[in-house]
């Protein structure tokens, strides 16, 4: 069994993320690392690792490389990946774990076909030549079993251009006593407010990332993550019952700053919920409470009900029933043997009227949505990020792609979403930051409850499914409010609300306006065979959907 | 360096590394291993790779302050150096109550997992494994996307109280799902070996195009209870959850399905069908697993389902110390035992059922009756009068394996598996289902 801890798994994975919550059965496990890490001083947790001369020097060692050996084209990414967990349960620290990972990628098309490869740690250009020469042997054997020669669509060189995430506190800076503090204060506000145990992680993210290539950009990019988490359980004893709640925080793409909370992050009401800016004291001390009254929650009766789902629970909606199947090479089978097809085939994009969702609904790819977690300047194979239409008016109006398939469409430049996860993988087609767009008329999520005869109100996300085309799925969630004659009557347990994606989103009948919009996202959606992890948010406004299908999920063992 | 080490050069550097310590405790462990992929989708190979990977953790301890470095260089200087690193962040950390501190000299069990016929697999051989199944594909006009993927590597620990493990091990898998060229049908095999001689990729790609042009037409069936016939593929997925939850601290903290009101545990109780016995055990030949657990603790034969009845959990040594138990370390591998039915003889006596292939996007829907969610893919038929008669569509299921295990029908023959969630190796066999609930129906193929 212990090989379930050596692979990541397929799409989102929450499992991982559970077990750095010590929710495992093998109790505390290091987070699995990524490929050629070690871990680090504080020293080395802050500034640039290596100048961007010396970059540029690496890079075009690569890049002249490969084009003296017939490349027609090549990239070269210089990346160092910064981890840092701190996890903690109850009054205990469990681990503080730094890891640093760097090397270079370098791709080539040769012949018409790709060739990849990396190399850990290089410290001189004949290292990085020596790279690209077997990147251009690979492309060369796989040539002769090549069909269909690469179509790179054009891209414009930028020349030495640099991106940096805007953030106003660089969490590597912040000493790790202060995290410590943070995470068991937070815990002891939980335990003192009825909460039987308590699991919080804090987990940082800092990769700088070079990108060179033939086409003449050299891209110098600081991205910085962070995901504050926690996991607060009621148990009662006598009755053999528990009940958990997870933090309503949204990993972003920011620094330290994302912890400090102006009023202005926070929107009140039945419990509250963040914007850009999170209190996990305050989450935490509502967590533990509501943990325990889920205990003696009214179970949901099964049947239709009118469903208003917070931006903290429907961006994982929208990332599996609308990110997912448009991805142009999960439509084209790609994905086939892993993460599955689509159902949105290219007919329906052609035929200029499929009717994804009623006419509220308007979905957005964006690479530039600042506080993200899918935010860059330029995406791994140098180009410009942008915003796009995937769905508007209801309509489907495109998908995600990149260089080497956006011609399918009939498009002449990549959309820039092509990530990789290491320097060590190659990149390919990511998900971008996929939004709902907040709704036009003002609207508040008080107006939009009162309008609602016999619905729920869920927050935070739960449980979530879905099949390999993308019909049909089951979510979950944290926090369920029974809504009866446009009142909010009491807290519910035991709700999973399943639908299939078209006919779920055409029963969306209202988006609540922009002051509602807030943005959730994931670390870890996965892809590809070996598969790759990515980050990515979600945003949208509290949206109302009619009459979904809720279904009780208590069981008796 | 060589990335893979013999046991006695691996024993020289952790000696060497161990020469440095200064600290109250040290334990220094050892791993490299290399691996070899080939992807391919619509028919054509769309990437292939290979990555080596060497590690080195030393973990040193002052009374319970522990910390941990790791590095990726070997020289005498780089060994120093992360030793030192690891007794600075000793030093700063915390106290962790939770240490127990380092085991000494232990007993392993001989356990073979490492076939040379694997080590030894060139990128040629892997390219005409995988040519073999894109040959069989092509020529039926069928569409494959598959993935084979081989690795091999040793880990190996030492520590300054005598302790010394080291196990090597290989592993082939093999996946493969095949679709019609109309999209309407698809059919998936996936295959899992230390020893790659007994991969045979033509074998199992002509059972996903069977699969696969079998279940083009598929017809709809209500969703509801059925009898379902789980392949081995399809109860990995659902199994793994069974063990995966079997720890003890989290049964006494009344937080598992094995909590009990009043604050106690299942062990002891009668959970499952009397014909259900799970264990694990490292010396299987069909599904080799290392001796020894991550903190040098030995791997024996244990089970933890013995006819129905809940006979061990995990125990974590910091649990086992406070609750007054042996120390039960997490397994390497984990085997159902079954009967002597092949799945064709499960489907000649079934009078009415469904045949299921594969689950897929399994996930959690409430810990405490260990309910999950997914749905069938890749294969599922409809069983009348002892045959198949006709493909279905798709269903969701949600059901909880202990539930499941008490609807025992029939168990079949174990074979070794690849979990499509964890990618981790089982023995399961396959098994006949009563009333097993499928919640609504997917138009997904």
């Amino acid at each position: 069994m212990t090989t379930h801890h050596q692979k990541p798994k397929t799409h989102l994975n929450r499992r991982d993320f559970n077990q750095l919550l010590g929710m495992s059965a093998a109790g505390l496990l290091l987070p699995t690392m990524p490929a050629f890490s070690h871990a680090v001083s504080a020293d080395e947790l802050v500034g640039n690792y290596i100048d961007v001369s010396t970059k540029k020097r690496l890079a075009d060692a690569g890049l002249n490389a490969a084009k003296a050996m017939g490349a027609t084209y090549s990239d070269v990414r210089i990346g160092r990946y910064l981890n840092q967990f701190v996890l903690t349960r109850e009054n205990k620290v469990q681990g503080i774990v730094n890891t640093i990972s760097y090397g270079v990628g370098i791709r080539v098309i040769v012949n018409g076909c790709w060739g990849f490869a990396a190399v850990a740690d290089p410290k001189d250009e004949a290292t990085v030549a020596k790279c690209a020469a077997t990147a251009v042997s690979i492309a060369k054997a796989n040539a002769r079993l090549l069909t269909e020669p690469v179509v790179l669509a054009p891209q414009k060189g930028y020349g030495e251009v640099s991106w940096k995430a805007p953030i106003k506190q660089n969490a590597f800076e912040v000493p790790i006593k202060e995290k410590v503090d943070l995470l068991l204060t937070a815990n002891a506000a939980a335990m003192t407010n009825g909460a039987n145990f308590v699991n919080s992680v804090l987990f940082m993210v800092n990769e700088q990332k070079y990108f060179a290539s033939t086409d003449g950009t050299y891209a110098d990019q600081d991205i910085h993550r962070i995901g504050p988490s926690f996991t607060v359980t009621a148990v009662d004893a006598q009755s053999g019952k528990f009940a958990t709640r997870n933090s309503l925080s949204a990993p972003m793409g920011m620094g330290y700053d994302y912890l400090q909370t102006n009023p202005s992050d926070k929107v009140g009401g039945v419990t509250t919920r963040y914007g850009k800016g999170y209190d996990m004291l305050e989450d935490i001390t509502l967590a533990a409470k509501q943990a325990k009254e889920k205990l003696t929650a009214k179970s949901v009766e099964a049947g239709k009900y009118d469903l208003v789902l917070d931006p903290s629970h429907l961006w994982l909606t929208i990332h599996e029933s609308v990110g997912h199947p448009l991805e142009l090479d999960r439509v084209l089978g790609y994905e086939a043997n892993y993460a599955g097809t689509s159902f949105a085939t290219l007919d329906k994009l052609q035929s200029k009227s499929f009717q994804y969702g009623s006419k509220e609904v308007n979905l957005v790819a964006d690479k530039t949505q600042v506080g993200s977690l899918g935010a860059v300047g330029y995406d791994d194979e140098g180009v410009g990020t942008k915003k796009w239409d995937l769905v508007r008016d209801g309509i489907l109006v495109n998908y995600q792609a990149i260089r080497d398939q956006v011609h399918i469409l009939g498009e002449k430049e990549s959309h820039g979403c092509c990530y990789a996860d290491n320097w060590s993988s190659v990149q390919f087609q990511r998900m971008p930051n996929v939004s709902l767009q907040a709704g036009k008329t003002p609207l508040s999520v008080q107006d939009m409850i009162k309008d609602v005869k016999k619905g729920v109100y869920i927050i935070g996300d739960g449980s979530f499914s879905i099949d390999q085309q993308r019909y049909n799925f089951q979510f979950g969630g944290q926090l369920f409010y029974e809504i009866k004659d446009g009142q909010i009557v009491g807290m519910l347990k035991d709700v999973a609300y399943q639908a299939n994606t078209r006919e779920f989103w055409n029963s969306c009948t209202a988006v609540c306006d922009q002051s509602d919009y807030r943005l959730g996202g994931a670390f870890n959606d996965g892809k590809g065979q070996p598969s790759q992890s990515s980050a990515v948010s979600h945003g949208s406004a509290t949206a109302r959907f009619n009459g979904v299908n809720v279904i009780n999920t208590a069981r008796k063992i | 360096m060589a990335t893979i080490l013999t046991e006695a050069e691996a024993r020289a550097l952790l000696q060497k590394v161990l020469n440095y310590s200064k600290a109250d405790e040290c334990e220094v462990n050892l791993s490299g291993d290399i691996s070899g992929n080939i992807r391919y989708a619509r028919n054509e190979v769309s990437t292939s790779g290979a990555k080596t990977n060497q590690n080195l953790v030393v973990q040193s301890a002052y009374g319970k302050k522990v910390g941990t470095a790791t590095i990726d260089e070997f020289d005498d200087a780089s060994l120093e150096k992360v030793v030192r690193r690891s007794e600075e962040l000793a030093k700063l950390a915390p106290e962790n109550p939770e240490y127990v501190g380092i085991l000494g000299p232990q007993t392993y069990l001989k356990s073979n997992g490492y076939f040379a016929s694997t080590a030894n697999l060139t990128p040629d051989a892997r390219a005409a494994a995988v040519a073999k199944s894109l040959e069989l594909t092509r020529a039926a006009n069928l569409t494959g996307a598959g993935f084979m993927e081989d690795s091999h590597g040793y880990q190996a620990m030492m520590n300054s109280k005598g302790l010394f493990a080291y196990y090597p091990s290989t592993n082939v898998n093999f996946s493969l799902t095949v679709r019609t060229a109309d999209g309407k049908g698809s059919g998936y095999v996936a295959r899992g070996y230390s020893d790659v001689s007994k991969l045979d990729t033509a074998a199992a790609t002509r059972i996903a195009m069977q699969k696969a042009a079998a279940s083009a037409s598929a017809k709809a069936l209500e969703p509801g209870k059925y009898t379902v016939i789980l392949e081995p593929t399809a109860a990995a997925v659902l199994m793994e959850n069974v063990f995966f939850n079997m720890d003890a601290r989290s049964a006494d903290e009344g937080r598992s399905f094995l909590s009990k009101p009043g604050g106690k545990t299942k062990l002891g109780e009668k959970l499952m069908d009397p014909r259900v016995t799970i264990y694990s055990d490292p010396t299987n030949p069909d599904l080799p697993a290392s001796p020894w657990a991550g903190d040098g603790q030995a791997q024996k034969k244990i089970t933890w389902i013995d006819k129905g009845v809940v006979t061990n959990m995990f125990y974590s040594r910091y649990w086992a110390q406070k609750q007054g138990k042996t120390p039960v370390p997490f397994p390497n591998n984990a085997i159902m035992a079954g009967g002597t039915a092949s799945l064709e003889d499960m489907i000649k006596g079934t009078q009415r059922g469904i045949l299921v292939t594969k689950l897929w996007y399994i996930r959690p829907v409430d810990p405490q009756t260990l309910l999950y969610t997914g749905l069938t893919r890749d294969g599922t038929f409809y069983i009348e009068n002892g045959k198949i008669k006709h493909a279905v569509k798709n269903f969701r299921f949600n059901e909880s394996p202990v539930i499941m295990l008490n609807n025992l029908e029939v168990l079949g023959k174990p074979e070794r598996v690849v979990s499509t969630e964890s990618q981790g190796n089982y023995l399961i066999p396959p098994m006949k289902i009563r009333e097993f609930t499928f919640s609504s129906l997917s138009d997904a193929v």
